[in-house]
């Protein structure tokens, strides 16, 4: 699996814990709880999760 | 919490609790496992719902309804007002008690109900044989027959049973509402507004909850909020629209406008409701949907339990019962959503005009996505499948 530049990290005080991002993960790399999210090690940075967030709570950590 | 249930439901949404309370009734062993604090809260949804069917799947308590509903009021995208009466009753649902009281009444029927029991994971011999959860912190196994997955629009369940479930950005709409006070329009219709600038592949609604209340949101593809979430075009809408509304919630969601999952049962395995992708592909309602699947549902995995087998190939029962009901409705609710999507607003304002020269006793629903598809009149024969 080809695998993006960076990291997916979630914005705890931004995100409502909806799990939009988990629908259109095509890796099951999201773990969701009440009030935590977790991005497990087999993400491939495809960044879908960052495009559907409605309310821009995860973003691409390049460093 | 015992060590091993009949039927262990993951999820206590309205196809939770409804899958619970009848594979309850038919005499198994059920367990329905919520991750959260409450059920009920909180309500990432718009509440509405038809009377008729919702009636097929529950007897109606008067306190679930916020708000009755007479008709639907279209906004073009440069303004142009369109009435509609219904002939069927709708309701603007409380959520927050609607869900708690199903959840209650499937404990009534003998469920075993945990909230702050967030499952991670299935148990797997040849098949699915039960489920580990994170329960008040502690984790733990239980072992079932049957493993409902009603655990919604972030479903994990039939991933793990090997189901590709994630969708296409072209099949998500990202969502956001806000619960708002002093909205200016009439309050026994619900509203809903289009057109790019307000919501690109996807739509703009007002639902009224009584009081001066109402629930405002919207829902764009996942193909549009790359460079814009949903949150940005609620906030422009509302700031030009109703810059005095007083915002009372905010919340986020998602609802997915797919096609129907090829695969929604295995050996020991169901799936019901958002998890399933029961939503309406044109209207994003999935409430009455996800229980009618979960009565069906629900029934099946009772009957499977009494007979000692729990096989896929006696549980596509459920599939074909389901398709029957509305499962097979919703694949050609799918074409018109990909027609409807491609829609301009050049073509938006064709149709309110369409609509505006015929007499009010004329809009029907039927007569609204006719006028919709003057352009492809070979869905007008799919329009009158899913309508009559
Ligand atoms: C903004 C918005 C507006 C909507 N408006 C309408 C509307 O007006 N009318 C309508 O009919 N539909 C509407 N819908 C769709 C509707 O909300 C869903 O179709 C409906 O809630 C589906 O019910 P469900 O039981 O399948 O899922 P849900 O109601 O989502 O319930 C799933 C439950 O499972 C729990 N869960 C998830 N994972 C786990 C786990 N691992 N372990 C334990 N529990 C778990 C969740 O916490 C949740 O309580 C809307 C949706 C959104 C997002």
């Amino acid at each position: 699996m080809e695998k993006g530049k960076g990291m997916i990290r979630y914005i705890r005080k931004k995100c409502d814990f909806c799990g939009t991002c988990v629908a259109v993960c095509p890796h099951d790399a999201i773990e969701l709880a009440e009030n935590d999210l977790l991005i497990l090690e087999r993400c491939t940075v495809c960044k879908k999760c960052v495009y559907v967030c409605p309310l821009q709570a995860l973003e691409v950590d390049d460093e | 919490m015992n060590n091993r249930y009949d039927v262990v439901v993951v999820g206590a949404g309205p196809a939770g609790s409804t899958s619970a309370r009848f594979a309850a009734q038919s005499g198994a062993s059920v367990l329905l496992l919520e991750k959260d604090r409450e059920i009920g809260i909180p309500v990432r949804c718009a509440e509405g719902v038809g009377e008729k069917g919702l009636k097929t799947v529950v007897d109606i308590r008067p306190h679930w309804i916020k708000q009755k509903i007479v008709g639907v009021i279209f906004h073009s995208p440069s303004g142009k007002v369109v009435k509609v009466q219904s002939k069927e009753i709708g309701y603007v649902l409380d959520r927050k008690i609607f869900d708690y009281e199903l959840a209650q009444i499937a404990a009534e029927q003998g469920a075993h109900v945990a909230t702050k029991a967030n499952v991670l994971g299935l148990l797997k011999k040849e098949r699915v044989c039960g489920v580990v959860v994170d329960f008040l912190g502690e984790r733990k196994e239980i072992a079932a027959d049957i493993v409902i997955g009603a655990d919604g629009i972030e479903s994990r369940v039939g991933r793990w049973a090997g189901i590709k479930t994630h969708v296409a950005l072209y099949d998500i709409e990202t969502c956001a509402q806000v619960t708002a006070m002093n909205i200016p329009l009439e309050s026994d219709y619900c509203h809903f507004f289009f057109g790019k600038e307000i919501a690109p592949g996807g739509y703009l609604w007002v639902f009224p909850k009584g009081n001066g209340l109402a629930n405002v949101g919207l829902g764009i593809s996942g193909e549009f909020s790359k460079t814009k979430p949903a949150i940005r075009y609620l906030e422009e809408f509302l700031s030009t629209h109703f810059p005095a509304v007083a915002v009372l919630t905010t919340v986020a969601g998602g609802v997915t406008c797919a096609p129907p999952l090829k695969t929604i049962v295995e050996d020991g395995l169901l799936l019901v409701g958002d998890a399933a992708h029961q939503t309406n592909p044109v209207s994003g309602g999935g409430i009455v949907n996800a229980m009618v699947a979960a009565k069906i549902a629900g029934r099946i995995a009772g009957q499977a339990i009494k007979e000692n087998n729990v096989s896929k190939k006696r549980l596509m029962e459920y599939p074909r019962l389901w398709d029957d009901a509305e499962g097979k409705k919703l694949g050609i609710f799918y074409k018109l959503k990909k027609f409807i999507y491609d829609m301009t607003d050049n073509d938006l304002e064709k149709t309110a005009d369409l609509l505006l020269g015929m007499p009010m006793e004329k809009r029907t629903l039927v007569n609204i996505f006719k006028s919709a598809v003057v352009k492809q009149p070979s869905l007008i024969i799919d329009i009158l499948k899913v309508f009559t």
